[in-house]
């Protein structure tokens, strides 16, 4: 079986490929004048820069937690440049005038926007905001949006265009000072994605970004903000993919949600990045904040993600149930494979009454791997009748990886009704013999074993992205049992 | 089509399987009895190609082919099918996918083009009554809840969907009531035909009410150690396997 191990942790990355785009970067290093020199290349207005400052010296005074099951080689953070944007900053009206070698990265990635956009006209329910290197390209669908009234662009235009909601809501889920990297992301984030539902709107598509980091030794701090107003509804897709580099790259994104009275939110991701060598060399250290609130009655906020990549996921999409009969759910397939680590998993605060929340966590170890699940239920003392059902399972493929489960629940009122349950198995041999017995052979067989084990989480993506997603679980784990 | 010479076997260095002759003709039913322990689900095992037994001797050839060189899922692909004596669970993955995906393997092992969606369903619906099978079984999870005799039937199902050359039943029949036990034998009953051989494991005679052998063989401490028709399951029954033990071991 270790043989068929490490015949599979030498499969290259199959995204591993650079593009050449002159970027227009900063200098290396963090300091007072970089957040200067990226306020005033975003040509942001004084309150950002402010607001930036402030996050800047409030990181300062914090420590990069060591908490999560995962260890690493800690970055040096004057070793990363804090900006780089691709070099032709001229406004594009149409996607012919986009450097020709970014659409060929699109098109190694499978991401045709040519093909997005010819499909537009006629049937395509996908919008996608296309982030490169921190800037968003180009903002496809924003007109057919526009007309319901529906705001999809890039983060630093909405700071221009909107600056009265960006300045209401940025960091209203995410205090500029919520942990190390949510504060870090705050003093340095270039660019991301806005987005605003506004009352009584059901937008018509999926909304999709492709996160991509590029240029060499840039870390990438993006910075999500969705609001959905009373009544509205939104599918938000978000996928990602990274070239092959040898450094480390650090990611800290920061996203949040905001859910009115009888909204929901819907938020998808499929991330692959690159996970490293199979000695654990290189890879994405991936520390991210992302939390929703359902602010008002009835509103609803759903997380769904499959993980494949990365070196290091440190992960905890959650959810504050403030609304009373609001519903947080998060549905999780976490995948690691050779010198992967991933501390992943949620935490649902109960605040308002009748709030409920479900958490489906599928974790899937390969290699010599480690997989946790951390999760928080805390129902707040005012919090009458909340509900919570946890099920979280682990499988391990070896003998060589780990998987961890550390469920936290805080239970300040009698009526809540909490149920967790937990699963650890092994793919056995029996299943696979089964499988093989019928005609079906080893990687299929694998395939459709774990497809099966990750199907309720499957199930809640979007059609668009379930297919990638399953392939993707296919390819993540080729050849990981003997 | 089946030709077992002088097969042994060992598992963690313990011998199992001590010598076993075994020839079957296509249309031929064989039923192999004998008390626990004697081998009786190690050959079934070997013969379908689980890695952990180790073939210390002897050759097993299987239309022309020598059955033991090829994986155990290209056996499968060869038409040899074991219905397992504890059919096993894979939540999540339904029936019906479960077999798309086993049959469309098996074609493309031979060359051919996937089955069309609509020829399969016509196929499911056949088959699934030839097995008496609820349909809602055959759209929830491969074995997942199951009763001990939906799986066995469900075992039955598979084979009729997968059309085998050559079929192994583990002790099909252990776990059945009366009732599951006629609908299972006569969906093999069905299933049966001049190109086909079938091997029963049994315990019991019972089984062998319903579907009649050719032969009878009995296994005793990983021999074949006596063979005739199927009176000799009669008079197995009515003896019980000590009457073996004595004639052997005397």
């Amino acid at each position: 079986m270790n043989e068929v191990i490490e015949e599979k942790i030498s499969t290259e990355y199959k995204y591993g490929f650079a593009t050449d785009i002159d970027s227009d970067s900063a200098p290396k290093g963090l300091n007072e004048d970089i957040i200067r020199f990226i306020s005033a290349k975003k040509n942001e207005p004084e309150w950002m820069l402010t607001y930036r400052l402030k996050a800047y010296r409030h990181w300062l005074t914090m420590e990069e937690p060591d908490w999560a099951h995962v260890s690493y080689q800690k970055p040096d953070f004057q070793d990363i440049i804090y900006y780089s944007a691709p070099k032709p900053k001229k406004v594009l009206n149409s996607l012919d005038e986009v450097d020709p070698e970014l659409l060929k990265t699109f098109e190694k990635l499978g991401i045709s926007i040519l093909e997005q956009e010819r499909l537009t006209g006629v049937e395509s329910r996908v919008a996608m905001d296309i982030v490169v290197d921190s800037v968003s390209v180009k903002t496809t669908f924003t007109k057919t949006l526009a007309e319901k009234g529906i705001i999809f662009c890039s983060f630093g235009e909405a700071i221009q265009e909107h600056p009265e909601l960006v300045k209401k809501y940025l960091s209203s889920v995410v205090p500029s000072n919520d942990n190390f990297f949510a504060a870090l992301n705050s003093a340095v984030f270039t660019d991301g994605s806005f987005c605003y539902i506004p009352k009584g709107v059901r937008c018509p598509m999926e909304l999709s970004t492709y996160f991509r980091i590029e240029a060499a030794g840039t870390g990438q701090f993006e910075r999500t903000l969705i609001i959905a107003e009373e009544d509205s509804y939104v599918s938000y897709l978000e996928g990602c993919t990274a070239p092959m580099r040898d450094e480390n790259q650090l990611h800290a994104a920061v996203v949040e949600l905001v859910a009115h009275k009888n909204a929901q939110i819907k938020y998808s991701t499929v991330q692959n990045w690159y996970p490293g060598d199979k000695d654990g060399k290189g890879g994405v250290f991936n520390f991210v904040t992302k939390r929703g609130i359902c602010l008002e009655e009835n509103a609803k906020i759903s997380w769904t993600q499959v993980e494949t990549g990365s070196a290091i996921t440190w992960k905890y999409p959650s959810v504050i149930l403030k609304g009373d009969n609001s519903v947080g759910e998060f549905y999780s397939v976490a995948v690691t494979n050779n010198h992967q680590q991933a501390d992943t998993g949620t935490k649902m605060l109960h605040i308002g009454n009748n709030t409920k929340s479900t958490i489906i966590s599928k974790g899937i170890s390969a290699g010599f791997s480690n997989n946790s699940y951390r999760g928080l239920v805390r129902i707040a003392k005012r919090a009458e009748n909340a509900r919570n059902f946890s099920q979280c399972d682990s499988l391990l493929m070896g003998d060589q990886c780990g998987a961890h489960t550390f469920p936290y629940i805080e239970i300040k009122n009698n009526t809540a009704v909490v149920e967790h349950e937990a699963t650890t198995s092994k793919i056995g041999e029996d299943q696979l013999f089964y499988c093989k017995q019928r005609g079906i052979d080893n990687e299929k067989a694998i395939g459709l074993i774990v497809n099966g084990y990750c199907k309720d989480v499957l199930s809640q993506l979007p059609m668009e992205f379930a297919v990638e997603a399953q392939k993707l679980l296919e390819v993540s784990l080729e050849g990981s049992v003997g | 089509m089946l030709s077992i010479k002088n097969l042994h076997t060992s598992i963690d260095g313990k011998e199992i399987l001590r010598g076993i002759n075994l020839e079957i003709k296509e249309g031929e039913v064989h039923a192999i009895m004998g008390p626990n322990g004697s081998g009786k689900s190690t050959l079934a095992a070997v013969l379908a190609g689980r890695s952990e037994h180790e073939v210390t001797e002897g050759e097993v050839i299987y239309n022309g082919k020598n059955l033991l060189d090829l994986e155990a899922e290209d056996r499968a692909r060869e038409g040899v099918f074991l219905a397992f004596q504890y059919p096993i669970e894979i939540p999540g993955v339904s029936n019906v996918n479960f077999l798309k995906t086993a049959i469309n393997e098996i074609r493309a092992y031979k060359g051919l083009e996937p089955m069309k969606a609509k020829d399969f369903l016509m196929m499911l619906k056949e088959k699934q009554n030839l097995v008496e099978l609820d349909v809602k079984l055959a759209n929830r999870s491969v074995n997942e809840g199951f009763s001990g005799g939906e799986k066995k039937r469900n075992e039955i199902f598979q084979m009729a969907m997968l059309d085998p050359k050559l079929s192994i039943l583990d002790e099909t029949d252990s776990g059945l009531d009366i009732d599951a036990l006629r609908i299972v034998a006569n969906g093999v009953n069905k299933l049966k035909s001049k190109e086909k051989a079938t091997i029963i494991i049994t315990h019991y005679q019972r089984l062998l009410d319903y579907i009649i052998p050719d032969f009878v063989h009995i296994l005793h401490k990983g021999k074949i150690v006596k063979s005739g028709a199927k009176e000799l399951a009669l008079e197995l029954e009515e003896k019980g396997y000590d009457f073996i033990k004595e004639e052997v071991e005397a």
